[in-house]
């Protein structure tokens, strides 16, 4: 048995082609402090430097935003509630690259004009805040947060460590200010977005740990070079958390572009029927499409990705997917509340067995009204498992001739 | 509603430093989660007296406290065993650890041991699938647990 944090001493070094590269601490900052503000900014643009949560919004577009936006008072949050069902990448950034992405923090202040920043870190990675807490302390020590950073005149700027409590959905960046602000995390209408309206309704960026942590790395080295990376709509790399049945599960960082075939040869995986690529609001993708690519513009996703081998029941698994966002549902919009029950009594019918034709019809609607009118990520992406499973793998149920609803249905 | 200081900060404004209280209410889950951490729960005095020094009502207090998993109204033991029971955990085996757990404190899931020591709990993804099946021991996580470590596990916890 053994717990986390001591493990990481002894893990072996990290290689990757931008997160896990050789970089000096404080390298990024140094060289963003040399140029204007905008500058920074249009860096990170030309970059192409999109969010690594999983929706990909571009991260220099956002900073835009929040820095034409005129107010004292702006916010920079760091979205550290990794919560996606298999995702644990930002575990390992958390607790083996702290000064990274905490610079990559310092440096998205310096661009919007921020002077106070939040890590929101979920609940369950509680065991990491003294070690984040002694970095904060080292980098007010060596002039990298506090007073005058890194020499610059009036460009002050401090992190403080928030703890998220056991909620999901306050990994979505509307939820996630509210909870900051101390509320119920339920997700707010948007517009207005948190870069014009957030935190305490100042402008406010959330990024993802792995956003900033990219962030450094396109300072210090250059957009030109992060963007030589990946593919054409895909700069750069992501990190992948990869489990379920394989011979090597664990964090890998990949350049965008890779296949899924190659990321099961990466992690041993044998005789594999499906691989759920994005977590539990992501898709299941059948072997017949294993060519295709982890990017943007094919898979795009937050970095889960869970192999299911030959074995396995994928009703279960969607089984498992729906109670747990009919756990985590905040409630508020009837789509998603009322919705989930609706699809779990469904999977549960198609594993009986009593699930027929018309009825299924039915359900995808439904499942298509959810995405469409729910108002929030969560209720809009939990259908999609199960759209995906009901259309590509359709050995993995048998529908029902004369069940009830069929007869209804039929008169 | 007047606005009560609850935690003074200290922020610098044009090179001063100067003690500012104007985020009162972000600091709510700040507080309730010390509150939770001391005393195992937030009891109704606790969220009585936490309304008052927010300047807020009672049942907004409780409305917070029952949307967080880790915030609770009721008593619970004093470690809590959450185990991850998220797809790739059931894969690896979360379900027996579960058990195991059921067995040697005699309860379920959801229950509290007589003595008041442990609840056993099950929680969704806890970021340990790569060391699935992963078990949370208050703050610790721990990873690879098998059915026959749970007595171990619980035999650490003083």
């Amino acid at each position: 048995m053994k717990v986390k944090d001591k493990k990481m001493e002894n893990a072996p070094k990290r290689q990757g082609l931008v997160i896990f590269s050789e970089i000096e601490k404080g390298a990024g900052l140094e060289s963003v402090l040399k140029i204007k503000r905008e500058q920074v900014v249009a860096e990170i643009s030309a970059s192409n430097l999109k969010g690594r949560g999983g929706a990909g919004f571009p991260t220099g577009l956002k900073w835009k935003f929040a820095a034409q936006e005129k107010d004292e008072q702006k916010y920079v949050v760091c979205n550290a509630d990794e919560g996606e069902p298999g995702t644990f990448k930002d575990r390992v950034l958390l607790s083996e690259y702290a000064p990274l992405f905490l610079e990559g923090m310092v440096i998205a202040a310096y661009a919007i004009g921020a002077a106070q920043g939040f890590v929101y870190l979920r609940g369950e990675y509680k065991s990491f805040v003294p070690a984040l807490e002694d970095e904060l302390k080292e980098m007010r020590k060596n002039s990298l947060l506090g007073e005058n950073i890194g020499g610059k005149k009036g460009f002050n700027f401090d992190i403080e460590v928030r703890l998220g409590a056991g909620a999901y959905i306050c990994g979505e960046e509307t939820a996630l200010i509210e909870s900051l602000e101390g509320n119920r995390g339920e997700p707010r209408n948007r517009p207005p977005f948190p870069v014009n309206t957030g935190y305490n309704g100042h402008p406010t960026i959330v990024n993802n740990v792995e956003t900033f942590a990219a962030v450094v790395h396109i300072a210090a080295k250059g957009a030109g070079w992060f963007k030589a990376i990946g593919t054409e709509k895909s700069a750069g790399t992501k990190l992948l958390s990869v489990s379920g049945d394989c011979g090597r599960p664990g964090v890998y960082e990949a350049a965008y572009g890779i296949s899924i075939k190659e990321i099961l040869k990466m992690a041993d995986a044998k005789d594999v029927k499906a691989v759920q690529v994005g977590g539990a609001s992501g898709i299941c993708v059948p072997k017949s499409q294993f060519s295709r690519t982890i990017a943007y513009e094919d898979l795009s996703t937050g970095g889960s990705i869970i192999i299911f081998g030959q074995k396995r029941n994928l009703l279960d698994a969607v089984e498992n997917f729906l109670e747990f966002f009919e756990e985590e549902s905040c409630g508020q919009c009837t789509p998603c509340r009322e919705g989930i029950p609706v699809l779990i009594e469904a999977v549960k019918m198609l594993k009986k067995g009593e699930c027929g034709k018309e009825y299924l019809k039915d359900i995808l609607s439904l499942c298509e009204t959810m995405q469409l009118a729910s108002k929030c990520g969560l209720g809009q992406s939990c259908p999609n498992t199960l759209i995906s499973i009901i259309n590509n793998f359709k050995r993995e149920y048998t529908l029902s001739k004369d069940s009830k609803q069929e007869k209804a249905f039929n008169g | 509603m007047a606005k009560v200081c609850a935690v003074p900060k200290k922020i610098i404004k044009d090179g001063k430093e100067v003690m500012v209280c104007d985020e009162t209410r972000s600091r709510l889950l700040p507080v309730l989660q010390s509150i939770q951490d001391k005393e195992g729960y937030i009891s109704d005095k606790n969220m009585q007296e936490v309304a008052d020094m927010f300047g807020i009502h009672p049942v907004e207090v409780f409305s917070v406290i029952t949307f967080y998993s880790f915030l609770s109204e009721k008593k619970k033991g004093k470690h809590i065993i959450r185990v991850s029971n998220c797809v790739s955990n059931v894969m690896a085996g979360s379900e027996k650890v579960i058990n195991e757990f059921e067995k040697a404190l005699k309860i379920k899931t959801g229950q509290t041991t007589k003595d008041g020591k442990f609840t056993l709990e099950r929680t969704s993804c806890i970021g340990m699938c790569d060391e699935a099946p992963a078990v949370m021991v208050d703050d610790k996580l721990i990873g690879k647990v098998t059915p026959q470590k749970v007595k171990k596990i619980i035999q650490e916890q003083k």
